[in-house]
């Protein structure tokens, strides 16, 4: 189970998620994300301060997240990455596309 | 001296967590083990076990996943076996850095390296008719008990 909590600002929409993102949980953010570029949410941020866990199939979705957005002219970034996360990214070389920002 | 459980689930995604928590927990009776092992075993059982869960895609509910975790004095072991159609791992081409032109466009791939570099030792046995995976994680020599005090 995923909490995902809305806030828009100037062109941006934060996401301040909670739980655990993994293949039961994933579809759900992957779904969220489609929908806000269809509405024309093209900047997203995520704030993954209070997600402890996120395996292979959640850094398919941010990639999957990523893509979408940049392809419509906007951007997909984290923040908040709790320090095994941070590992997780830099293991998968997703440091290296995705910004991440300390909030 | 060896110690463990044996976990039997359906193949359904909402199980991952469950099974998370109950292989860490079982790790974590040795306290010798580190928290970024237990990280480590975390990620890498999850990645296992979502691989059987795919696997399982075609096959009827009632095919369980298996999952036994056993402590001994030097390692964690955990084992994986599903029941769903095989693969070659010899034969996984890999994914490529993300930072690859094209790479963005494929967002799978991560599993199994993941698990290669989180665990100590990984074994893949796949067959037609299911596929066990091993992952081991060491963990660090007991602590001796302090000896007693000389008179």
């Amino acid at each position: 189970m995923l909490g995902i909590t809305e806030e828009f600002h100037n062109n941006w929409v934060t996401l301040q998620i909670n739980g655990e993102i993994d293949m039961a949980t994933g579809p759900e953010l992957r779904q969220r994300i489609v929908q806000y570029v269809q509405d024309g949410h093209m900047n997203i941020v995520l704030d993954l301060t209070n997600v402890d866990f996120v395996d292979s199939t959640g850094l398919g979705v941010l990639i999957g997240g990523l893509k979408r957005t940049r392809s419509h002219g906007g951007d997909l970034r984290c923040i908040g990455l709790t320090e095994p996360l941070k590992e997780m990214f830099k293991l998968t070389g997703l440091d290296t596309v995705l910004t991440q920002e300390d909030k | 001296m060896t110690s463990g459980i044996t976990l039997e689930i359906p193949a359904k995604a909402e199980y991952l967590s469950l099974v998370r928590a109950v292989v860490v927990s079982a790790a974590a009776l040795d306290p010798a083990v580190e928290d970024q092992r237990l990280e480590d075993l975390r990620l890498a059982v999850s990645e296992a076990t979502t691989n059987a869960i795919r696997s399982h895609a075609n096959l009827g509910s009632e095919e369980r996943i298996t999952i036994r975790c056993g402590l001994t004095d030097d390692r964690i072991e955990v084992e994986v076996q599903d029941r769903g159609p095989g693969f070659n791992p010899e034969k996984l081409e890999p994914a490529g850095p993300l930072d690859q032109p094209g790479r963005l466009s494929y967002e799978g791939g991560f599993g199994i390296p993941l698990m290669r570099v989180l665990a100590d030792e990984i074994k893949i046995n796949s067959a037609d008719e299911g596929t066990t995976v091993q992952l081991v994680v060491y963990t660090p020599p007991a602590t001796d008990s302090p000896s007693a005090p000389s008179p």
